[in-house]
């Protein structure tokens, strides 16, 4: 019988095991590993001289030197943790610095060139538009419950136009109580409760912010983002005047001779409701393939308020009336500067970001 | 929905061309996305005959082909192997244009004249075969010389692809749109013909149908057909079928497609000898009720779903062993099916609650064509006119058809029409126009709405077919809706508003872009990273602690709601390192999300059906990270930036504190807090990236200190946190100030800040303090450092005299050692 190779495994895991306290930095434990667990390593070499032992024993064998490189292994790992733990807690010790004590005088500062954000520069573009039309800005939460963002909106669970916005649900509280929102209207129904609860009617504001909808990314769409919303409450508002805004915001946004028009349309939210679309800005209404020879782009839409959507927030509708409407941000960037692809807007590509100043 | 001219044609007159007809339409809000015009490019192309092929030297793709359109030989030069002597193919002579433009000339090829192009089937617009040519003898007995629509029968047509909005169920059919342009234009509308019931027999001493549940089904009609004969339909059935896309399979199913289709109703026909006792009943499905349908999937019914406010509840149409037979309105089984051996047949025409019908779509999602228009609303006045338009189709292909008289007509609850009363000063108010009562009595009888007059005054109940037109003050403002809809949308007046509130931007929106536009100023890119990230990223900050999760995340690392906007940052400038560009700032201003369990006092809102219950929902905090990626930033560049921006936004004095708590995400020793002096607030944080996160983030990190900086906005913007500067501005002295330069050795745990503002305030002469330099070494004690500044003092009553420089300098100094400082 030839002597077992594995006859000095326990002297042999007990010097590796010996080995591995020894080490001192993580450098050396990279450069020693291959001779602990890895091909040079003893333990390799034992698994191959297996060929000489007879096949019943070989299990036995195999059992036995598992076990010392499982041993051997987790020593290994915890040596790892230390070593990268006080080597971390050196590093730190090292880079300690006091940030109360910096003397700002004193720092030297690379310089660089910073750009806003296309995003940033088309909303702030937009608000002052409507700003200068009398307008305040209000914003919203980004996450809302059901009610605000589709049943206030005169919107009932189950009802099919919610097929119309692709919902994100978050996972809160009963099932499909709680959304990102799909729109910006819920700022809306917010705008008026509070308005309603503090006695403080009218209401002339734009909402801009930033929307989600269940929609796999493409060129022309993003699963996130921004929509501008208008709403005007106030005595005597009619249709005309929802009609006035829409045109005086293209002119004064796209340029004197760039019109909209109106044709109708479905939102639960207003009666009558309509899609609003402008001259488009490739062609100049020409026709071309951007508008599909038609001369119109398919900007947002708009209505007067549902009676019902008044109701829900307690606002006398034989006193007030009012209009909303609302569109992209980010289309309004894309018509603009041509941007092939929206996939772009959130690459954060240094190369697209310095474009826009 | 794609709509024919020709079909619309047989309702109303129409004589404008397409491109008018597509103007009015959009115009009507029936919004045509497309327009396809059938038989186009087709006029020119004729049957021709093969006669002979021939190769041609030197080519091996194309040959020769000789053929006879009816004017002797004509030589054509085609690539397609797929023919023989004797076929028959469609030729496009020299001239001819094909459809999408493509106009056929002679052309030399190799030598050769070709006089023209035998075609394929896509190559003229007929299928997707392009794997040779349209071999005419496989689909019709071909005659040469003969124009090819006349041999293939093919009608020159005109499809309009139709969006219709999901509150007119009424002009989802033919008719509905036929109507609309038929109040439009002022010229009447046909109706369809229809059959009259003929059998000697009553339906009820052959059949039998009753409503269990009223609420859910509002009427079910059963017809009793007898001596059907499936087959296939007639040539003018299939084309209206196809021209709506639909595939014909046989004369029943046809025309319960083409009477959809035409009319709006969805009917459903059962083959009676499967239906026991010849009894169709509807009645809410029960618990443990299963039906496999007709797409082979075995349903459990009435079970709730996860929709809000799903309760599990479906309507089924049962026999009369009371076996569920279909799921109503939404799809049959399979064992009443209609085969080829029917030859009685129940025909269903029913309206069904569309709300039922949605919820139960939705939890089976079981999309059809009936569940499609039950959920809009069909109009529940149409189920006995459906059904004598579908027995006048079937006739056609089987002229024996014996349709019983008084067919079985149950019916349940179905919504009333309320009458709606208005003026013409309602419509005036809501549209800011005037419309003559005339105009408005002729659109709304053209829409088929009751109307009277009298005295300016409209009470009008609308037609059973337009459920979307509710009751009280939002039916006026529907009704209204339709009058400006078919007025025309262009013809209203437009005026711009004006009122005497102003506009403008809040104090915060305003700081919002002041803080941008410094940041910005200060050599930073704007970002915009992703809300929705991975529960790895989360977990490299935050592990264990609870984050706000997305139910159906369009990707699995696409399922949680960023807590910070760090990790996305450092992503980004990680990415730009690759393409050689992370010498970059990078900034992000936007809202990070804490779980509602995380924070002391979550945002508490309405929710629950009908906004009846209160949520918890997660704290949304609006915050702005910078990144700062160049070679050489750091932590200290991170507090000079800080400092210029604290500086320009006005705030007081904010203290930049270490820490030994770092905020996640910050290097652990170079990280402190921003906290105002006054509130005590913290502002934010600065410091360095955690070198840890970049390795875990940026695959090839380089050894580089990222500075970092992250400001909590909503802080930044509440006045009683973030402590600003006085508005008021201060005239400086005109008298000349002294210098001096005052150096303490101070305990560690001194703040530099801290005893700048001691000695700010301990000689009313000061007029600043700067520290200037700061020094550690083995000369000093332990624990200590050097803190030195330098002082201006000033007076604005004079010149300040030695004396009180003396004095002042002294009083620093006492103010100094009283916080445990000497003088070096």
């Amino acid at each position: 019988m030839t002597s077992s190779p594995l006859a000095n495994l326990a002297d042999q895991t007990a010097k590796l095991l010996a080995t591995i306290a020894g080490l001192d930095s993580i450098d050396h434990l990279r450069e020693a590993e291959p001779t602990i667990t890895g091909k040079r390593s003893i333990l390799s070499a034992l698994q191959k001289s297996f060929g000489v032992l007879a096949p019943e024993d070989r299990k036995e064998a195999g059992a036995q030197l598992q076990e010392a490189r499982r041993v051997v292994e987790s020593a290994l790992e915890s040596r790892r943790r230390e070593l990268s733990q006080a080597a971390r807690a050196r590093t730190l010790l090292q880079d300690g610095l006091d940030l109360g004590d910096v003397v700002v005088g004193d720092v030297r500062w690379p310089a660089s060139v910073g750009h806003p954000s296309l995003i940033a520069i088309t909303q702030r573009e937009l608000e002052d538009v409507f700003v200068a039309m009398g307008f305040t800005v209000s914003e919203g939460p980004e996450v809302e419950s059901d009610w605000y963002n589709f049943e206030a909106l005169n919107i009932p669970p189950a009802h099919p136009a919610r097929g119309l916005w692709d919902t994100f649900y978050v996972e809160l509280g009963e099932p499909e109580t709680v959304v990102l929102r799909t729109h910006t209207s819920p700022t809306q129904i917010h705008l008026m409760e509070e308005a309603v609860a503090k006695d403080s009617l009218p209401i002339h504001s734009v909402m801009p912010g930033r929307c989600f909808r269940r929609d796999t990314p493409d060129s022309s769409h993003l699963a996130t983002f921004h929509q501008i919303e208008g709403l005007v409450v106030d005595r005597g508002i009619s249709f005309a005047d929802l009609a006035g805004v829409i045109e005086t915001f293209t002119r004064a946004y796209f340029g004197p001779d760039i019109e909209s028009r109106l044709r109708p349309g479905y939102f639960p939210f207003t009666e009558p409701s309509a899609e609003f679309e402008v001259t488009c800005t490739i062609c100049r209404g020409e026709g071309c393939r951007t508008c599909s020879q038609t001369g119109w782009i398919e900007l947002g839409g708009c209505g007067v308020l549902d009676p019902a959507v008044l109701a829900a927030v307690g606002i006398d509708g034989s006193e007030w009336s009012g209009f909303a409407f609302g569109f992209g941000i980010d289309r309004c960037a894309q018509m603009r500067h041509q941007i092939a692809d929206m996939r772009a807007l959130i690459e954060n590509d240094t190369r697209f970001l310095e474009q826009f100043s | 929905m794609k709509i024919s001219l020709a079909w619309l044609r047989e309702f109303v007159e129409l004589t404008e061309s397409s491109d008018e007809l597509r103007v009015i339409l959009d115009d009507l809000g029936l919004v045509v996305e497309g327009v396809e015009h059938v038989g186009e490019g087709l006029e020119d192309v004729v049957v021709a005959r093969i006669d002979e092929i021939r190769a041609i030297d030197g080519a091996d793709r194309v040959r020769l082909v000789v053929v006879d359109a009816g004017h002797g030989p004509l030589e054509i030069v085609c690539g397609a192997m797929n023919i023989d002597l004797g076929d028959h193919v469609p030729l496009a002579p020299i001239g001819a244009v094909l459809p999408g433009g493509f106009e056929i000339a002679q052309r030399q090829m190799r030598g050769v004249t070709s006089n023209g192009m035998l075609c394929s089937a896509r190559e003229l617009g007929l299928g997707d075969d392009h794997r040779g040519l349209m071999v005419l003898d496989e689909i019709i007995d071909p005659v040469v010389g003969v124009g090819l629509m006349e041999a293939l029968s093919i009608t020159p047509d005109v499809l309009f692809d139709i969006t219709v909005e999901g509150n007119r169920p009424d002009a989802w059919s033919v008719e509905g749109v036929a109507r609309d342009l038929a109040t439009r234009l002022g010229r009447p509308l046909s109706s369809p013909r229809l059959a009259e019931p003929n059998g000697e027999e009553t339906s009820a001493s052959y059949a039998s149908a009753s409503i269990d549940d009223p609420d859910l089904c509002g009427r079910l009609t059963v017809s009793v057909l007898r001596h059907v004969r499936v087959g296939p339909s007639p040539s003018w059935v299939v084309d209206r079928v196809q021209s709506a896309g639909m595939r014909a399979i046989s004369n029943v199913v046809d025309a319960s497609n083409l009477v959809m289709l035409e009319l709006g109703q969805p009917t459903h026909a059962y083959d009676a000898a499967h239906v026991a006792q010849r009894t169709l009943r509807a009645r809410r499905a029960r618990r443990g009720e299963t039906l496999e349908t007709l797409d082979g999937v075995q349903r459990e019914l009435a079970t709730a779903g996860r929709g809000l406010g799903d309760t599990g509840e479906d309507c089924v149409i049962v026999d009369g062993d009371d076996t569920v037979l279909g799921l109503a309105g939404i799809m049959g089984g399979a064992a009443s099916e209609i085969n080829d051996a029917t030859t009685d047949v129940l025909l269903e025409s029913a309206y069904f609650d569309p709300m039922c019908i949605a919820r139960s779509s939705k939890r089976y999602g079981l999309r059809t064509e009936g569940s499609n228009r039950f959920e809009r609303g069909v109009d529940p006045g149409l189920a006995l006119r459906a059904a004598a338009r579908f027995v006048h189709v079937l006739r056609e292909s089987c002229p024996e058809l014996e349709w019983l008289r008084d067919p079985l007509d149950v019916a349940g609850i179905t919504p009333t029409p309320p009458t709606i009363e208005f003026d013409e000063r309602d419509i005036e108010r809501v549209l800011g126009v005037a419309i003559g009562s005339d105009e408005v009595t002729s659109i709304l009888t053209g829409l088929r709405f009751d109307v009277s007059v009298s005295g300016g005054r409209f009470a009008v109940v609308p037609p059973s077919a337009r459920p979307d037109v509710r009751g009280g003050v939002a039916g006026s403002a529907d009704v209204i809706e339709e009058i400006a809809r078919l007025h025309g949308y262009r013809r209203l007046p437009r005026h711009t508003p004006t009122w005497p509130e102003p506009g403008g931007l809040s104090e915060q929106q305003k700081l919002r872009r002041h803080v941008r536009d410094v940041v910005v100023d200060l050599g930073a890119a704007e970002c915009w990273t992703p809300t929705l990230g991975s529960d790895g990223d989360f977990d490299l900050l935050r592990p264990e602690v609870a984050r706000v999760r997305i139910t159906n995340p369009l990707a699995s690392d696409e399922a949680v709601l960023r807590a910070t906007m760090i990790t996305g940052l450092v992503r980004a400038w990680g990415k730009n390192l690759e393409r050689g560009a992370g010498n970059v700032v990078l900034a992000e201003t936007g809202i990070v999300f804490a779980h509602p369990e995380e924070t002391p006092s979550p945002r508490m809102t309405k929710g629950g059906v009908g906004g009846s219950v209160t949520l918890s929902l997660p704290q949304e905090n609006e915050r702005l990270t910078v990144v700062l990626g160049r070679e050489g930033d750091d932590a200290t560049v991170a507090v000079a930036f800080w400092a210029t921006l604290a500086e320009r936004l006005g705030l007081a004095d904010v203290v930049v504190r270490t820490s030994d708590t770092p905020e996640p995400g910050f290097h652990p020793t170079r990280f402190a807090q921003l906290v105002d002096r006054a509130s005590g607030a913290v502002l934010g944080s600065v410091g360095e990236v955690d070198t840890v996160l970049v390795e875990e983030l940026v695959a090839s990190a380089p050894a580089r200190r990222l500075g970092l900086v992250d400001v909590d906005f909503d802080a930044l913007s509440d006045p009683s946190r973030a402590t600003r500067r006085s508005e008021f501005a201060k005239v400086p002295s005109r008298f000349p100030s002294a210098v001096i330069d005052l150096a303490f050795v101070t305990p560690e745990q001194l703040h530099s800040q801290d005893l700048a503002s001691q000695l700010r305030g301990a000689s009313e002469f000061v007029e600043k303090v700067e520290l200037f330099d700061v020094y550690r070494g083995s000369n000093l004690p332990d624990g200590t450092r050097s803190l030195a500044y330098r002082v201006r003092f000033s007076s604005e009553v004079g010149t300040l005299s030695e004396v009180q420089v003396a004095t002042a300098r002294s009083q620093l100094i006492a103010r100094a050692e009283s916080l445990g400082a000497t003088l070096r």
